[in-house]
């Protein structure tokens, strides 16, 4: 589904991805780890499409494509979702109005009918229930004045609306109550199929007690110096990136 | 900034949806003002003795005036001999027509700007007083309406009909030497709109006058009339668009309310006339004088306006709340782009006691859009218990505009309460790659946060403008690239 060979990014004129490679196949949970500035959230920006991150070097392939050369609202249309780490306000704009024009832009992009407000709120109400997420979230302006542990939720209550093929996770644990962490792990698990994709990028393993991957791999300059099952997560837990790095300088 | 400024890009390059001119024999004076142009209109209009007589004074107190200053806007030095007083088209100068007697060639410009009269009456209910230039050429609805007592009629026409209520109520809102542009359109204007609304009486529509100006270098000059009578209600809309131009037309409106005890008026517009190119070049000079009197106990004015157009505006609806418990309000959207310049607001004179004001103003700035709030609340000595709630928010897109902020606040009544909010934000890159990732085209996405900040004034517009107005805010979006 999603290939990233040798990727190569310079974000003001530093290169933070310096020659990243990852497969992640469709029904695949990957978690990918690594110490604050390894490169995890430029990863996930670089796939989501955000300009200032420029590729100097390598590809991405996604479901057969480049998706270096797609606008953000079509990567978002063909399937790609972003949890953003740090959501953003929209005042005035009713929570419930954006979601249904998100779905109905991406419903739109593939050929389905768009919904209408009544089909659309038991639509909600479902994913919702789902969620066992109550209903306030919806009557407010999009993330204006949300807690931290609201913006989160909201951006997993959006993720099962819009049923992406590959979703990015970024950081969405952190900063999170074991509540709202569990509420997140709901949301992952209940996506969980053969033809989904996910990439959960974490700093912590705590996250990986309710979701379960597939693959974990851990970044480090730029890179994936190391992948695993998820008992590579148990391990970095315990000894800390610092034996990643002693690893590296080891190798080298 | 990199998307939001291609969208401005493309919002500049876009052309001007409204920008195309009428084909029409014109009855037209050679340029310049004296008094012999103001007699000739005032012949012209068959005006009763006294219209004359009025115009000619304000004229010579204009000769006194100077032009203000103070305002927020630069523009060339205006050239008030070279502009062209009066402008009528040919066949309406035999005074009012039914609608099937009315110019084919007019009735197509008003469709191309989406007023299909014919639908409009079905459909929305609305009776149109249509303003070509300067002469009424289409009034509908005036039977129904004279059925309820109302009198919705060319100002022209009240002048002639109704002679004494206009001498009783003209220029006592706004006097003909209130400011430089008031006297002048109190010297030269040549129609508007009056509007009587008998006591007691709920007008049964919305009333609703479109401006359009057509004739090249011509001054428009309109002048409006609204009496609410004892606890009687009204909503006016005001719409204008304009073609394009490439010389700037002066606009100098007047506009006065009048609500006496227990009445309601609302007043809304939607303003689009020709803002200019990118660099400034062409588009309105929009120098208007709106003002309410809330004359009577529990009367109650409200403005709401809407203003995309113009190159300039200078323009401040304002409430004389001079009974006692009476309520004023103003709901604003100001859109400036390009190289638009708006200076508005509004004034709020507590006079009464328990007087309500209520100010929404909510000014959008893009490219090099200079957006001016100026605003005045008094409560006088005698305003025991005023109360004035003003918020104040601007939105910048870019970095290159600007948003200005003028709040004035005199208060001499220890009783009364003026509260006063203002914020400033923009839309960033972040809040458009956030709804990109949503799925959203750029343009649906500044589309939407933009409705999303107007939301407060939209919802005081009646239905139809509402959707006018959220449809002119995506027109001015239009084109935009992903």
């Amino acid at each position: 589904m999603l290939s990233v060979k040798d990727l190569h990014v310079v974000v003001n004129g530093k290169e933070i991805l310096t020659g990243l490679n990852l497969e992640i196949k469709p029904g695949e949970i990957h978690a990918l780890m690594g110490p604050n500035g390894s490169g995890k959230s430029t990863l996930s920006k670089v796939l989501a499409g955000r300009e200032e991150y420029v590729v100097t070097e390598g590809s991405v392939t996604y479901k057969g494509q480049d998706l270096l050369a797609l606008a953000p609202e079509v990567r978002a249309q063909q399937g790609i979702f972003m949890a953003f780490q740090y959501p953003v306000e929209i005042p005035g704009v009713n929570n419930t109005y954006f979601l249904q024009m998100a779905l109905n832009a991406i419903r739109k992009a593939r050929g389905e009918a768009e919904l209408n407000s009544l089909a659309f709120m038991r639509l909600v109400r479902d994913k919702l229930k789902a969620l066992e997420m109550d209903e306030s979230l919806l009557k407010r302006y999009v993330n204006a004045g949300f807690s931290g542990g609201e913006m989160k939720r909201n951006e997993i209550l959006q993720m099962t609306l819009l049923e992406p093929s590959l979703a990015i996770l970024d950081e969405t644990d952190s900063g999170l109550d074991i509540d709202a962490l569990k509420i997140v792990a709901r949301g992952v698990n209940t996506l969980r199929s053969p033809e989904r994709a996910m990439l959960v990028i974490t700093h912590y393993q705590r996250l990986l007690d309710y979701i379960e991957p597939d693959v974990v791999h851990v970044l480090s300059g730029g890179k994936i110096v190391m992948s695993g099952d998820k008992s590579l997560a148990l391990e970095l837990e315990a000894k800390g990136y610092g034996w990643v790095q002693d690893g590296l300088e080891q190798a080298a | 900034m990199e998307a939001a400024e291609r969208q401005l890009d493309a919002m500049n390059h876009a052309g001007y949806a409204a920008g195309f001119i009428t084909d029409i024999e014109s009855d037209t004076v050679p340029p310049g003002v004296d008094e012999s142009v103001i007699r000739f209109i005032s012949a012209k209009k068959r005006e009763p003795e006294f219209m004359c007589e009025w115009r000619l004074q304000a004229f010579r107190q204009w000769l006194t005036m100077t032009e203000p200053t103070w305002a927020h806007l630069h523009y060339p030095k205006i050239d008030y001999q070279a502009i062209s007083y009066y402008s009528a088209p040919k066949s309406a100068s035999d005074g009012p027509k039914s609608l099937d007697e009315v110019d084919p060639e007019l009735l197509r410009t008003y469709e191309k700007l989406g007023i299909p009269l014919q639908e409009q009456k079905v459909l929305a209910g609305v009776a149109v007083d249509m303003v070509f230039d300067s002469v009424s050429v289409a009034t509908t609805f005036r039977k129904q309406l004279a059925e309820a007592g109302v009198i919705f009629c060319s100002i022209s026409e009240a002048m002639r009909e109704y002679p004494a209520m206009v001498q009783q109520y003209l220029g006592t809102v706004v006097p003909p030497d209130d400011n430089y542009f008031a006297a002048l359109n109190a010297a030269v204007f040549t129609d508007g709109t009056f509007v009587y609304i008998p006591p007691g009486v709920r007008c049964p529509m919305e009333l609703s006058t479109y401006f359009r100006i057509n004739e090249r270098n011509t001054g428009q000059f309109e002048r409006t009339l609204i009496i609410a009578d004892k606890g009687s209600y009204v909503s006016y809309l005001e719409g204008c668009t304009a073609p394009q131009r490439d010389e700037n037309q002066l606009h100098a409106a007047v506009v006065e309310l009048i609500a006496l005890e227990d009445a309601e008026i609302k007043y809304s517009t939607v303003q689009n006339w020709y803002p200019g190119d990118a660099n400034g070049k062409g588009g309105i000079y929009n120098f208007v004088t709106k003002r309410g009197l809330c004359a009577g106990d529990r009367s109650h004015i409200s403005w709401t306006q809407v203003e995309t157009g113009s190159a300039i505006t200078w323009k401040y609806p304002s409430c004389i709340l001079k009974g006692d418990d009476a309520v004023g309000e103003f709901y604003s959207v100001a859109v400036t782009r390009g190289a638009q310049q708006a200076d508005t607001g509004t004034k709020m004179y507590h006079i009464g006691k328990n007087t309500r004001s209520t100010i929404v103003s909510k000014g959008i700035s893009a490219d090099r859009g200079q957006n001016t709030y100026r605003g005045l609340v008094r409560m006088n000595q005698s305003a025991e218990n005023g109360r004035n709630h003003t918020q104040c928010d601007s939105l910048l897109i870019g970095d290159k505009c600007g948003a200005h902020t003028f709040p004035y606040i005199e208060v001499a009544n220890p009783t009364a309460k003026v509260e006063h909010e203002a914020t400033t934000s923009k839309i960033g890159e972040d809040q458009l790659f956030y709804c990109r990732q949503r799925g959203l085209s750029p343009e649906d996405a500044v589309s939407m946060i933009v409705n999303g900040f107007c939301k407060e004034v939209f919802k005081e517009l009646p239905m139809e403008f509402a959707v006018e107005a959220r449809k002119l805010l995506a027109i001015s979006l239009e084109g935009a690239v992903g």
